[in-house]
């Protein structure tokens, strides 16, 4: 195993990082957990400020696991960006440059942990084993979110910023009702959002809930510097991953980019949660490298070498190269899985288009468990006036 | 049959016991729920049999208070929320109309937030500004919340558990001006053989007109009503007590009898469930009516200061007025 420079590791900080005045193009080295640099070098350990000790010990086949996860979800994500560019979809939030914070993430999760996510949680939802398609269902505009929220341990998505921090807060507090807390096999819960729902008074509200409930959640805050277009430090003059402190619970900053690391401070923070340590946020240092969704255009509020500086801690290139430096894949695999994520593309190119839009009188389910006659009124009369148009098969 | 003399306050009280004790789901969660027992003492003595697990006094945030819920109802639960004055609720208005309301819709069914948000609302008790506000419009008007108001304290005792059973969201609305007022309560009538939950109901029999009202104003309505006799008009007044849906049912039947109607809120007019109700009542009822539906409401105004709001309420004088106009037409 290799072990490249500890540039997690820390050399004293900045009072002020260089991240809450230029917008955090870079923290510094001492302010970061990394496990994995851009080159590919691997990191043996981490030691965070508060004396916590960050390493991963996976096996090869963990490694080509975890390789083989980013490639689908970032694969699947540009099929689903290109159905949207062919109008099969009405928008798409990709994650372009997000796959490591949520691939990490997602796989440091345990069977009985439940997430919430924001709206771009496609590697975690793909991680929690839910169908790539479902998302698709939702960005189409044929349903509004189509998975089991309890069966797939994965809340639907949230588009109001922030608002699911508050569930996932309360959710946690029903864990802790339920006695579920204390173990090994304990439950915990982890929060989605972004560095613009750091913002919101809900997300500083689930703060002070979970704190003062000493609720067994994770924060995770996938900071890609820009809340559609406007950069970090319209958001926040400290790091955001300080903020913790002042709520009363501990906040770490790993590079968001790294698989190995996203997956190393995700896990601690929730087994410290499940054994009823409380709360912890996680700030991902990462890099929305495409559009906040397909309507936006990102040239008019960032300049091409901030992207181009990014391009260069790609979260997937840093894998490759250390699996190819460690002889851990060959060309055959990296070939293997290519090959596999074009296939899986393509399936799911082929099920969009497949996907029929739902009956008009569908509209009035579900609205409530115990229904409503004033809906089931109006459903009465849309069913007559529909049938009332010649060759209807309503 | 044990019935008891009981506020309409305390009805609400023993519901809610009685709900915990039904129900081990069941949690109360507010702002001094607790110990204090509500500033209305509407959960007096329940953190004290029920436990600091059942009965959550929260941080003082109403969004926080609602958002957790959410997310407490996904693990299972069925909480009861406690917004401590209508006039605060709103900073918990997204996460009642954006996700609370559209959780089961956009599950497709597979998320059900079976909550309750108590909320005591109206005027009439002289207080600063946001403590006597009538925002029922707003939660009626959003597709996914069922609206009730109680008026008496059998139907408080009554609806509030039923509203507990119910996996609907239900804003459950509490006329704060009332809840020292007695009545008899049968504490002991299965829940499963009560009036329902969602359905109006004529309080009085009438020929002449018809007077709709519900929460706070039931009392005035009946008040005039008995005014009224003095003056040979019979009137008819039926509680509504669901906002959401309605049940304009017996309001049609009756309306169809006696060919005049007044409705009767201390919400301002604009928009409000009269607004509503006169539209409904015109479409199923036009061949009938002697006089178009008049409202007697508040104004379109803000809540005034306390020594304006007898001016700002509709009271038994003004609701007497609505019926001259209604049989002058």
């Amino acid at each position: 195993m290799a072990k490249g420079d500890p540039a997690g590791t820390a050399r004293g900080r900045r009072a002020t990082p260089r991240s809450a005045r230029s917008g955090g193009k870079s923290p510094g080295t001492g302010d970061l957990v990394q496990l994995l640099t851009p080159e590919g070098d691997r990191i043996d350990k981490v030691t965070w400020s508060d004396g916590t000790e960050y390493r991963v010990d996976f096996t090869d086949e963990e490694y080509r696991g975890l390789y083989r996860d980013l490639v689908l979800v970032r694969k699947l994500d540009a099929e689903a960006t290109a159905l949207q560019r062919q109008g099969e979809l009405g928008i798409w939030a990709s994650l372009l440059g997000q796959e490591a914070a949520q691939v990490g993430s997602g796989r440091a999760l345990r069977p009985q942990d439940m997430a919430f996510p924001t709206y771009r949680e496609h590697g975690v939802l793909y991680c929690r084993g839910i169908d790539p398609i479902m998302p698709l269902g939702l960005f189409r505009g044929v349903d509004l979110g189509g998975w089991d929220p309890n069966e797939f341990k994965f809340n639907m998505y949230t588009i109001v910023i922030g608002a699911q921090t508050l569930h996932a807060t309360g959710y946690a507090m029903g864990v802790n009702m339920d006695g579920k807390t204390g173990t090994d096999d304990g439950e915990a819960v982890i929060a989605y959002f972004g560095d613009g729902a750091s913002a919101q008074g809900d997300v500083n509200e689930a703060f002070i809930w979970s704190a003062v409930f000493n609720a067994p959640i994770v924060f995770f805050c996938q900071n890609n510097q820009y809340a559609i277009s406007e950069p970090l430090e319209r958001q926040t003059r400290i790091p955001l991953y300080q903020r913790a402190a002042g709520f009363g619970f501990p906040g770490v900053r790993v590079d968001g980019n790294d698989v190995l690391a996203t997956y190393a401070v995700t896990r601690a923070a929730l087994d410290n949660a499940r054994h009823g340590q409380g709360p912890t946020l996680i700030e991902a240092y990462t890099y929305r490298m495409g559009a906040h969704t397909t309507t936006d255009d990102p040239t008019r509020y960032r300049i091409a070498s901030e992207v181009e500086a990014w391009q260069a801690k790609d979260p997937i290139a840093r894998v490759r190269a250390f699996l190819t430096k460690q002889g851990i894949a060959d060309d055959t695999f990296l070939a293997e899985v290519e090959e596999q994520a074009k296939q899986e593309a393509l399936r799911l190119r082929e099920r969009v288009l497949e996907m029929p839009d739902p009956e008009p009188l569908t509209l009035f389910d579900h609205v409530f468990p115990n229904g409503s006659p004033e809906v089931d009124a109006q459903r009465e009369f849309t069913a007559r006036y529909l049938d009332s148009f010649e060759g209807s098969v309503h | 049959m044990a019935t008891e003399t009981l506020t309409l306050g305390k009805a609400i009280n023993r519901g809610l016991r009685r709900a915990l004790e039904h129900d081990p789901k069941v949690v109360i969660m507010g702002e001094d729920v607790g110990k204090l027992g509500g500033v209305f003492r509407i959960t007096d003595g329940l953190q004290k049999d029920f436990g600091e697990n059942r009965v959550i006094d929260t941080p003082l945030a109403e969004s926080g208070i609602i958002g957790t819920a959410v997310g407490l109802s996904i693990r299972g639960y069925r909480p009861i929320c406690e917004i401590q004055f209508d006039g605060f609720v709103y900073p918990a208005y997204d996460q009642i109309v954006s996700q609370v309301a559209k959780m089961h819709y956009r599950s497709q069914g597979k998320v059900r937030v079976p909550m309750v948000i108590r909320i005591p609302f109206g005027g009439g008790i002289g207080a600063v500004e946001h403590h006597s506000e009538s925002p029922e419009a707003y939660f009626a008007h959003t597709a996914g919340l069922k609206v009730v108001a109680c008026s008496s304290p059998q139907d408080a005792y009554t609806m509030i558990q039923q509203a507990v059973a119910s996996d609907d969201p239900v804003i459950f609305l509490e006329p704060k001006r009332r809840y020292h007022e007695k009545g008899q309560v049968d504490l002991d009538a299965p829940l499963g053989d009560a009036y329902p939950l969602h359905s109006a109901r004529v309080v009085r029999p009438g020929r002449d007109a018809t007077l709709l009202a519900y929460g706070p104003m039931v009392r005035t309505a009946m008040e005039a009503a008995t005014a009224a006799e003095e003056d040979g008009r019979d009137l008819e007044v039926i509680d509504l007590r669901t906002l959401s849906p309605l049940d304009l049912g017996p309001v049609y039947e009756s309306v169809k009898r006696t060919g005049r109607c007044v409705v009767v809120h201390e919400a301002p007019g604009n928009l409000g469930l009269g607004a509503e109700i006169a539209a409904r009542i015109t479409e199923e009822c036009f061949y009938s009516l002697e006089a178009p539906v008049l409202r007697v409401t508040g104004f379109d105004t803000p809540y005034p200061a306390a020594r304006l709001e007898e001016d700002y309420l509709p009271n038994l004088d003004r609701v007497l007025d609505g019926v001259d106009r209604t049989f002058g037409w």
